[in-house]
């Protein structure tokens, strides 16, 4: 597939804003980016990261009357194209960041010889979505449990359901869910929302959400279809039901740095460390976006990393004399 | 869109499904669904490769709210594959090639 004695200057692994912006600066570069962009899931990382489970983004600036997300990220990705990144649809499934040239595998990855190498790597693998951790998670997923609302709320129309969660992911789900259910309880482990303020005053003046408060789900209800859960009481113990037909998990979301683990330096909640911009431990890998940002977690800000990391990267090459 | 997609629709769907010569994918989608997009072009290439040994076929669960109801869809994309008219296997949720591939393969 590949000529494996070929270097490369540089190859993104993953495709978010974090990803496509250094694509964009390094191939305006001419570094000839290989971009390697993941593969299509529903309930994973997935092509366009986070934001293709999204709907109106309304604080990407430039975008004075809001740009849905998946729109967004097709519009990144063809910037990146238009200057001549090499993109790859398919999963990095091991990495070599021992010394440059480092070592990328696509698919198997117990091949002794990797499918690329690069002078420069940089991590944008960004985060997916937390689950429960239910056993009866994987069975219902899909059929009424669900970590998208913008592609499933649509079934719930006129339902009761419920959102878990009390970030600004969860408030947003919520009050998209709005559109369609009769009724939206978000369920929360807490007595108040994280939510910023604007999405938490939308809420409470929302007539079609409730809150259930320091609630845990503790089962998830239903043969075939969701029919309710269990929550408890995070204060009392005290169990109740709560007959929905929809669950919507958004409780937050963990690095994708499976791959890097021994490799890379990271940090106790599984974050990749960062310094002086967008470096790592090992020299000549960069990190950027949401897989090193735990803190502000927006499109504009794993943008702008991304674009960090092209620049770091730019001048590491010129100053290694690549 | 590849030429060999067909469109589904409520009122077209029991005939086209009950008439037809292959195995047909039905891929339940909607415009606002990014994982639909995502997947789309992936079908697309399915539907030339195996044009003739399996039909991919298309419903807009927004126009066509019946048929998506009928089969219980309450996630999208979901992908029905039909044999002879009856439900013989169901994929929820995108996928790469592959392993799409791989969920059709029995049925070709």
């Amino acid at each position: 597939m590949s000529d494996s004695t070929t270097i490369r200057n540089v190859i993104i692994i993953g495709s978010g804003p974090a990803g496509l912006t250094a694509a964009i600066y390094t191939a305006r570069a001419n570094l000839e980016p290989l971009l390697i962009e993941g593969e299509p899931s529903s309930t994973s990382d997935q092509p366009g990261g986070q934001l293709m489970l999204t709907t109106e983004v309304e604080n990407f600036p430039g975008w004075p009357d809001g740009i849905m997300g998946p729109e967004l990220m097709s519009r990144f990705r063809e910037q990146a194209l238009r200057f001549g990144t090499a993109i790859e649809t398919a999963k990095v499934s091991r990495v070599d960041l021992s010394a440059s040239p480092f070592g990328v595998w696509v698919g198997d990855p117990t091949t002794p010889e990797p499918t690329y190498r690069a002078k420069a790597v940089i991590v944008s693998t960004g985060a997916q979505s937390l689950m429960l951790g239910l056993p009866e998670e994987s069975r219902l997923l899909g059929h009424g449990l669900s970590t998208c609302a913008t592609c499933d709320g649509f079934f719930f129309r006129d339902h009761d359901i419920a959102v878990v969660g009390g970030g600004d992911s969860a408030v947003e789900e919520a009050l998209f869910l709005t559109k369609f259910a009769r009724t939206v309880t978000i369920v929360h482990r807490r007595d108040e929302l994280r939510a910023s303020k604007i999405m938490r005053d939308r809420a409470m003046a929302n007539e079609k959400i409730r809150f259930a408060w320091n609630s845990t789900v503790t089962a998830i209800h239903g043969e075939n279809t969701v029919e309710g859960m269990t929550l408890a009481d995070t204060i009392t113990g005290e169990q109740r039901r709560l007959d929905v037909a929809g669950v919507f998990v958004a409780i937050g979301h963990r690095p994708n740095t499976d791959l890097f683990v021994g490799q890379l330096d990271l940090e106790e909640n599984g974050y990749l460390i960062t310094h002086s911009g967008s470096l790592t431990n090992v020299d000549g890998v960069f990190a950027c976006g949401d897989v090193q940002d735990h803190v502000y977690r927006q499109a504009i800000t794993a943008a702008g990393s991304g674009c960090m990391a092209a620049i770091d990267t730019e001048r590491w090459l010129e100053a290694n004399g690549h | 869109m590849s030429e060999n997609i067909t469109t589904l629709t409520d009122a077209t769907f029991d005939e086209q499904i009950g008439s037809a010569a292959t195995p047909v994918v039905v891929d339940f989608w909607a415009e606002w669904c990014g994982p639909c997009k995502m997947i789309a072009p992936i079908l697309s290439e399915i539907a030339d490769e195996q044009a003739g040994a399996l039909t991919i076929a298309k419903l807009n669960v927004d126009d066509n709210p019946d048929v998506a109801r009928r089969y219980g869809v309450m996630s999208i994309p979901t992908m029905i594959v039909f044999k002879d008219g009856e439900e013989v296997s169901r994929v929820v949720g995108a996928k790469a090639k592959g392993q799409l591939m791989a969920d059709f393969q029995p049925f070709l």
